[in-house]
């Protein structure tokens, strides 16, 4: 089976600066939407959004056309994420004076739909912080973002069923700390 | 539905659109895209693009049109932005003064080899010299590529910056200009040259002038050529003429190996 990926994928290897800004455009949302949950707020989830694609383009220069042919490119995107995620949330750490920034993750919402939908984002964030990293990843990819377990393996390391029992146990926690909320 | 399934549609409720500017800022950031501007050229407005890695191209106005023109015939896509930024603005100011690239960065990533030797020796003829075509070919090397390095001049992305201009017809006469041969003829004026007066004297079978007092040839318009007083101005037709003279080639302008 071909899919529009696999199709991309083969375009990047033959015409990589071509196909490169479709590349962004397929993944840009999924990219943002998983590193929403994994960063402080909106401006440092887009920070963290453009730099993983310009690594990405970065990366693929030093590929040839083979080993391009042969990415996994949506794993292999997100592996590139999370590496930033996490280098971000080390350097907040280390440097905590410069996390004093507004912890919303968006000023910019005007209608009363979009804040309810603001609102939603951080009560869920504030859940998410709750669980261990790796079931916080294997829920938000899984099911925020809507990787398939395989591909969620593939980008963070861990084997398949193992992915599948922390995205198991992450849903279990979350389910507890809901039922905690409304006693 | 089960509580289980709310929590799953819940979460997949957390998508977001990526913002706008995403692509843009990527793709500049690749150098993928280009910016560009209007600047004040020698001999009137430009357009002029750069990326990351330096200027991408130099076009005068009126060889294009409205921007959009530009836009359309530029090989990347291009925004357009008020200044240039402060990294380029200064150097491209001096460039545009003195004639002379100095340290202006110009992105030749994706030129050939042989290309980039050919802009590379054009950008060292300083303001108000010219040399042949056959000069640069075998400066770099290669005596024979002289249509090649018409072909590679012709396709110079930032002409004016990188002075292909001061490149002529070995036969004496200005030649082709990708703009147009006026403007090359504009262009040699705005730095003192006549053209009329450079073509007359090549028509004469003068290609190259001596001293009497140092024993050298050089180009007519070699800076040390111009130095020369009538009185003791020799002229050849050729550098053997110039050899069997028992003449040296000047050192600054090369006329020969």
């Amino acid at each position: 089976m071909t899919t529009d990926l696999d199709r991309l994928t083969n375009r990047l290897a033959v015409d990589r600066d071509g196909a490169f800004p479709d590349l962004v455009t397929t993944l840009q949302d999924g990219v943002f939407s998983g590193v929403l949950q994994f960063t402080r707020n909106r401006q440092d989830a887009e920070d963290v959004t453009q730099e993983t694609f310009v690594r990405v383009y970065r990366a693929l220069g030093g590929y040839d056309e083979d080993r391009i042919r042969e990415l996994q490119l949506r794993p292999w995107v997100w592996t590139i994420a999370l590496n930033l995620c996490r280098n971000r949330a080390r350097t907040i750490k280390r440097h905590p004076e410069t996390a004093l920034v507004d912890d919303r993750l968006d000023h910019t919402t005007d209608t009363a739909e979009e804040a309810a939908a603001n609102a939603d984002l951080l009560v869920w964030r504030r859940r998410l912080a709750g669980l261990t990293g790796p079931q916080r990843t294997a829920v938000v990819l899984h099911h925020v973002v809507g990787l398939p377990y395989t591909e969620i393996a593939e980008s963070t390391g861990r084997s398949e069923s193992t992915t599948r029992s922390d995205a198991r146990r992450g849903l279990a926690g979350l389910r507890t700390m809901i039922e905690e909320e409304t006693p | 539905m089960t509580e289980h399934t709310t929590i799953e549609t819940r979460l997949a409720a957390l998508t977001r659109s990526a913002p706008e500017g995403v692509l843009d800022t990527v793709m500049r950031k690749t150098d993928l895209a280009d910016e560009y501007t209007v600047i004040d050229g020698p001999t009137g407005p430009a357009y002029v693009a750069w990326n990351g890695r330096g200027i991408t191209a130099f076009v005068p106005t009126e060889a294009v049109g409205s921007r959009d023109d530009f836009e359309s015939r530029h090989p990347r896509q291009a925004s357009f932005v008020d200044t240039p930024p402060d990294r380029l603005a200064k150097h491209l100011d001096h460039t545009i003064e003195t004639g002379r690239l100095g340290s202006l960065p110009v992105d030749l990533s994706s030129i050939g080899e042989f290309q980039r030797m050919v802009l590379e020796k054009c950008s060292e003829i300083p303001p108000g010299e010219i040399r042949p075509y056959g000069w640069i070919a075998r400066e770099i090397g290669n005596p024979g590529a002289v249509r090649a390095v018409g072909t590679a001049l012709g396709r110079n992305p930032v002409p004016v910056l990188i002075p292909c201009h001061r490149v002529v017809r070995t036969d004496g006469r200005i030649g082709n200009y990708a703009y147009g041969t006026p403007m090359k003829r504009s262009l040699l004026e705005h730095e003192g040259l006549d053209p009329e007066a450079i073509e007359a004297q090549a028509r004469h079978g003068i290609h190259l002038v001596g001293s009497d007092t140092t024993g050298i040839y050089c180009y007519p318009t070699c800076r040390h050529a111009k130095r020369i007083t009538d009185a003791h101005r020799v002229e050849f037709r050729s550098e053997t003429a110039a050899e069997d003279a028992d003449y040296r080639p000047c050192k600054a302008c090369r006329p020969a190996a």
